[in-house]
């Protein structure tokens, strides 16, 4: 999830992928999904709140519409699996909503929106352990900005954004924020 | 949310969803294979029962477990409090222990308010004599919000009415600030003798006939008649108080269809609500206590999951 928290960009922000460059890079997503899959039979998508969500459900639409494909898509919260709980005040939890055939043999395609640190991720693998034993555990995200503090990297990028870590990278959604972009705050050094 | 859960009153109506709803999520969890999170792993939370409970401390237990804390489990029998020792010494020898977290039930009214001026880690009240036990109201206003409401909303317009033995009832005090803070219309039904002298200040209206508040009733939540706290003579008989006040099939029949009868345990069959009511559909007293871990963890969640409270960094 990263630095996606704020959903109105200010006005030094510089908008990095529009509508439909977002809409083209999630098509080529499930396209990929589709091949690396081998035919996306056993792919579960597996969004991570809050905008992991609905990331997930257009995955599963585009995968949908190309293969006539009824992928199951479902949301799973790391917020208790967390490295920093300790960091921050306790905060509200999200959804965890898995397709009834649940995650047992599957091949789990985690979607978020910010690929960062990577503790998100690190969290959100624990979290599916606790879950069941997929086959196969993947991560989709729509933009990868870098600067990763653990082992962990992305199988589908929407877009590889190299950043200072002094930057704020913003994914705004319409079913969250009311339009679809990828805006970048805050000066380079 | 404050650093300790003293009252039902300490918490705003904000805090009260935020709990209802970090419940709702943490439901969720007793449908998974493995019924446990690592998010308090390394805290300690002391149960502190100077009273006779089963499935409060159980609960808590159970809710601290599955939330990963280590469990001190302290009863007055068998501790140095049966050799004298004061709430005090007690509870800084649980302090020296490093407890993160005190649950405490004592039979003496403010005794958790005291101890959370004593030690550093947060107090839940699990029941101060006849003064309140907020937790319990949480789990029923979450079971209320279950039953009719639906996840998120809060409950608007739900009447609710409480039965029986309010004089004595922490639960019914705590209820009737949470319910009303949460929008409830709530209204206490008891003989006279059984309502505290102060209840035109509580948020609620008060009647003395049952049979009239039935027919308006979303919630009747029944009351335990508490013999061990009266040492007078609150009513003629037992017989008399259960044919005046007590839940039996007959009036049942009073209620709307949707409406649902709460007890927060232990019952007295036969007293305050009969055998085939404590056991019908509308009856939510199974699913009170499983909803009491629910809400319990999430409490303990929002308490200990996060950053220590800023008073008490060093």
């Amino acid at each position: 999830m990263g630095a996606t928290r704020h959903p109105i960009a200010g006005r030094d922000d510089l908008a990095v992928l529009d509508a439909e460059e977002i809409r083209r890079a999630l098509t080529r997503i499930a396209h990929e999904i589709l091949e690396r899959t081998h035919g996306g039979d056993e792919v579960v998508l597996l969004g991570i709140p809050t905008r992991g969500v609905p990331l997930a459900r257009r995955l599963a639409a585009r995968i949908g519409e190309f293969e006539g494909l009824e992928v199951p898509c479902g949301s799973l919260d790391v917020t208790m699996h967390r490295d920093d709980l300790r960091l921050r005040p306790a905060r509200a939890l999200g959804r965890t909503d898995l397709p009834a055939a649940g995650v047992d043999g599957k091949i789990v395609v985690l979607v978020d929106d910010v690929l960062y640190s990577g503790r998100t991720v690190r969290a959100a693998l624990d979290a599916l352990t606790d879950l069941g034993r997929p086959q196969a555990v993947q991560l989709a995200v729509l933009v990868d900005r870098g600067h990763r503090e653990l082992p962990i990297r992305a199988d589908y990028v929407g877009k590889n954004l190299p950043t200072s870590q002094r930057e704020v990278v913003h994914v705004l959604l319409a079913e969250v924020d009311a339009q679809d972009a990828v805006m970048i705050s805050g000066a380079p050094s | 949310m404050k650093r300790h859960l003293i009252s039902a009153a300490d918490l705003s109506r904000g805090d009260a969803l935020l709990i209802l709803d970090t419940a709702e999520e943490l439901a969720n969890l007793a449908d998974r294979p493995i019924k446990k999170l690592p998010t308090l792993r390394g805290r300690t939370v002391v149960n502190l029962f100077f009273e006779d409970s089963t499935r409060t401390r159980i609960s808590f237990e159970a809710a601290a477990k599955r939330l990963s804390a280590d469990v001190i489990n302290f009863s007055a029998k068998g501790s140095s409090v049966a050799k004298g020792e004061s709430l005090k010494d007690t509870a800084l020898t649980l302090e020296a222990m490093g407890a993160d977290a005190v649950v405490i039930r004592h039979s003496a009214s403010g005794a958790a308010h005291r101890l959370a001026g004593w030690v550093r880690g947060s107090v839940v009240n699990a029941g101060d004599g006849t003064h309140e036990h907020p937790t319990q109201a949480l789990l029923d206003a979450f079971t209320i919000r279950r039953r009719l409401k639906g996840a998120g909303a809060a409950l608007d317009g739900i009447r609710v009415t409480i039965v029986g033995d309010v004089l004595h009832s922490r639960v019914a005090r705590s209820n009737v600030l949470l319910l009303s803070t949460l929008g409830a219309e709530v209204t206490l039904a008891a003989p006279p003798t059984l309502l505290p002298l102060a209840v035109d200040t509580w948020p609620c209206a008060v009647s003395y006939d049952l049979d009239a508040e039935l027919p308006k009733s979303d919630v009747v939540m029944m009351l335990r008649v508490q013999q061990e706290r009266m040492t007078a003579a609150y009513f003629p008989s037992v017989r008399e108080y259960s044919r005046r006040y007590g839940l039996d099939a007959e009036r049942m029949t009073r209620l709307p269809d949707h409406a649902i009868v709460m007890h927060p345990g232990p019952m007295n069959r036969g007293v305050e609500i009969a055998a085939e009511v404590a056991d019908s559909v509308r009856s939510t007293i199974v699913e009170q206590v499983a909803n009491g871990v629910t809400t319990r963890m999430a409490v303990l969640y929002l308490l200990l999951g996060g950053t220590e409270f800023p008073e008490v960094a060093p």
